[in-house]
């Protein structure tokens, strides 16, 4: 870890109550904000899987991971950065538009990979995913229509070949 | 705190009816027992000896149960429920084993903030127990309903919300299980009134659900072959000795190592006594009002070596000024501490006990002939000093106990001036014998700790060197001494100020003291002699020191106060302001006026 870049780290924990508030509070006792989070059951039900994403110095990540590690309801703590990582999220896109301007639309849609999971005569909900950067990319293209809402679900990020996350 | 009572608790009575009968076994599923009688005999399991308590409506089950288990475990009431935290830490700092506390819901778990944060800060395995409003009122604003799983929870090891009367006995193994284990700290385990009034079928040892706990660390050779050879490249090397030595039961590994390389050693606050004062090879304490002589050290040291000291604020004062070109090794059963406050050349992760016991067998005796002679001189020119004319001194009165006692009595201390003067006048001999609050600094600990050591520990003599402002937030518990007979020796060194701010006031502040005079104390000596069983005793002029402190030490039918009437300003040095460096130290009053310091307090 050497910049301020998004830092996105992978837990392990046991599904019990108060384990996301003991995390979320060793971010915000040394006053970092979380960008994103994502927290499912994984596998058995007994354990959760949590993505955060978060931005701040080096050396103030590197006591939350080990702080965070320490925790008796987290089994890992895992800074993916840097690593060897599928990253991807998913965004539903809200988007006014008229019979005139949609079919500009559609084609962003189809560059981008996108589907339309709703459609009505005066607007268009889409759905992408990708890596950040691509998400980014898109929803600076649909800046020039009418974007309704936005939602974007944080990433989720796995660990290429055969090792775990 | 204030109950009040439901009209009609038809179940706990029948279960009341039901329970005196009842034998339970270890491991026998137990029928018709409720869940707080199944929390009574799980401390038991514990080898739990004392609780210290206030009851309350939420609580009144778990008390209930200590009288229809007909359990062995003695409750201690306390006055006020912070005393009865501090009273578990210092049982659990003189002995070693976890204190108890049992409180009830809303206030009465509130006013165990400050000693559960106080053992969190010092690494104090306690297990305190607190009543909760029923489950299905939880979360809508019920009479002395307050969230203490989530008030506590910064303060904590870890914490528990009990869901189920079944899971009681695994939550209280494993409860004592974490605070016990790697590097202790306090357990909250929150139980609502219908939890520990309810049927508990469980077995009483079950298994313990903690997939994320593994305190059990492989201690790593090859780091430690690097430690030694480092040491083996030192000719000016210094061991520091903190808390962590203490707890892991180092003394003698340490001592061991200490002699072996003929290293100096010094120790932080709460490292006293893990190795003996009166050694030698003893700086005595380092950091913010440590000794010259340790601080020179630091100074001038080529190696630094930290065993089970967290490097924290008090004793680095500048990171990056300390120690800056020696080598640094830092030796800790926390991961999370390495490199947290300065950066280290080497580190090993383990139990101290062991990496010492490992260590010592890749070493030998280092060239440190010139080192020890150097440090003897600043020993001889910057001796701890006061002057015993003008007025009855904190100082003199503690040198003085210090002989009388012959370093070995247990001292518990509050926090300020009488702290730091204690901490460089007692010198700790061995482990277990000096209690502080370090991290914390909290005021009001010292009393109730020296009387949680003095259950723990019958037969050793304790004293509560305290000051005016700190006695005055938990001597309630005077009452309780009395009740148990404890004969507690309260040193009251009064100088009618919060003094250590009065300090800071006179030498950062241009002398403007606000908020720092205690007018209107009272006579502590009458003060002590309402009390049944207490004694109080003057001290006002210091040609009788030895003699009211003889007389203290003689009286032990129950506790006694001493009010030592000491001299208004004086101040404690040496001193490193908040944020200097260790270079930067004071060693007497400065005659020019000190800007205001950068770090905190």
């Amino acid at each position: 870890m050497k910049t301020n870049d998004v830092h996105t780290i992978s837990l392990y924990v046991a599904n019990k109550p108060g384990v996301l508030a003991r995390i979320a509070q060793v971010f915000s006792r040394r006053g970092f904000n979380i960008e994103s989070l994502v927290v499912s059951p994984a596998m058995d039900g007994h354990y959760s899987r949590m993505t955060i994403a978060a931005q701040g110095n080096p050396d103030g990540l590197e006591q939350i991971i080990k702080h965070t590690s320490k925790l008796i309801d987290v089994l890992h703590c895992f800074d993916h950065s840097d690593e060897n990582v599928v990253s991807k999220e998913l965004a539903l896109i809200k988007i006014g538009v008229d019979a005139g301007m949609r079919p500009e639309v559609l084609q962003l849609v189809e560059h981008f990979g996108c589907k339309v999971v709703d459609f009505t005569e005066s607007s268009l909900i889409i759905m992408v995913t990708g890596d950040t950067d691509k998400l980014d990319a898109l929803i600076r293209m649909l800046n020039k229509f009418r974007i309704i809402e936005l939602v974007r679900t944080g990433r989720v990020i796995m660990v290429r070949g055969e090792e775990v996350t | 705190m204030t109950t009040q009572l439901e009209m009609s608790d038809k179940g706990a009575t029948a279960l009341k009816e039901a329970a005196p009968s009842i034998q339970v076994q270890p491991n026998v599923s137990p029928q018709a027992m409720d869940g707080a009688q199944a929390l009574v005999k799980r401390l038991e399991m514990e080898g739990v000896e004392y609780i210290w308590g206030l009851s309350g409506g939420a609580a009144i089950p778990i008390f209930d149960a200590l009288v229809t288990t007909g359990t062995k475990i003695k409750l201690v009431l306390v006055r006020h429920e912070q005393g009865a935290t501090h009273m578990a830490d210092g049982y659990a700092r003189a002995t070693g084993k976890p204190g108890v506390v049992l409180v009830t819901s809303g206030p009465g778990a509130t006013n165990t903030v400050t000693g559960i944060m106080t053992a969190h800060m010092d690494s104090v395995p306690m297990v305190v127990i607190t009543g909760q409003t029923i489950s299905s009122m939880l979360g809508k604003d019920a009479f002395q309903e307050a969230d203490v799983f989530g008030l506590t929870m910064p303060v904590v090891k870890h914490s528990y919300l009990v869901k189920s009367s079944n899971d009681i006995p695994r939550i209280m193994k494993e409860a004592f299980h974490i605070t016990r284990t790697g590097r202790p700290g306090p357990v909250v385990v929150d139980i609502p009134k219908d939890i520990s009034s309810g049927p508990c079928t469980a077995e009483l040892d079950p298994p313990m659900d903690l997939p994320g706990y593994n305190p059990e660390i492989e201690t790593d050779v090859s780091s430690i072959t690097h430690i030694a050879e480092a040491l083996e490249r030192s000719k000016r090397p210094v061991l520091l000795a903190g808390h962590g030595a203490l707890i892991a039961n180092a003394s003698k590994e340490l001592l061991k190592l200490a002699e072996t390389l003929q290293a100096p050693v010094t120790s932080t606050l709460l490292g006293k006594g893990v190795f003996p004062e009166t050694h030698p090879l003893s700086l005595g304490m380092l950091g913010m009002h440590g000794t010259a002589y340790a601080n020179k050290a630091m100074v001038e040291c080529d190696l630094v070596m930290s065993i089970g000291s967290r490097y924290d604020d008090r004793i680095v004062g500048q990171p990056a000024r300390f120690c800056r070109n020696a080598t640094r090794i830092h030796i800790d059963v926390d991961p999370a501490e390495i490199h947290k406050m300065v950066h280290v050349h080497h580190h090993c992760i383990g139990d101290a006990r062991v990496v010492l016991d490992e260590l010592v067998k890749h070493v030998g005796q280092l060239d440190t002939k010139e080192w020890l002679a150097h440090l003897d001189g600043y020993k001889k020119r910057f001796p701890l000093k006061y002057r015993k004319q003008g007025g009855l001194k904190m100082q003199h009165v503690l040198a003085e106990l210090d002989e009388l006692t012959e370093h070995k009595a247990i001292i518990s201390t509050d926090v300020g001036q009488h702290q730091m003067w204690a901490a460089q006048f007692c010198l700790s001999d061995s482990p277990h014998t000096w209690l502080s609050s370090g991290g914390a600094g909290t005021m009001g600990y010292g009393f109730p700790a020296a009387m949680g050591a003095a259950f723990g520990c019958p037969g050793e003599q304790v004293w509560a060197v305290v000051g005016d402002g700190g006695f005055q937030m938990t001597m309630c518990e005077l009452a309780t001494a009395c009740v148990h007979k404890l004969p507690v020796k309260v040193l009251v060194l009064n100088n009618h100020y919060l003094g250590m701010v009065r300090q800071w006031q006179e030498l950062f502040f241009e002398d403007r003291k606000s908020g720092v005079d205690l007018e209107g104390n009272p006579d502590f000596a009458k003060l002590a002699d309402c009390f049944p069983g207490a004694k109080g005793f003057t001290l006002k002029r210091p040609a009788d020191v030895k003699k009211v402190l003889k007389r203290a030490m003689e009286y032990n039918d129950g506790p006694c106060v001493i009010n030592a009437e000491c001299v208004k300003e004086d101040n404690v040095y040496p001193m490193i302001p908040a944020g200097k460096a260790l270079e930067d130290m004071i060693l007497e009053a400065p005659r020019v006026r000190l800007e205001k310091p950068t770090g905190s307090t």
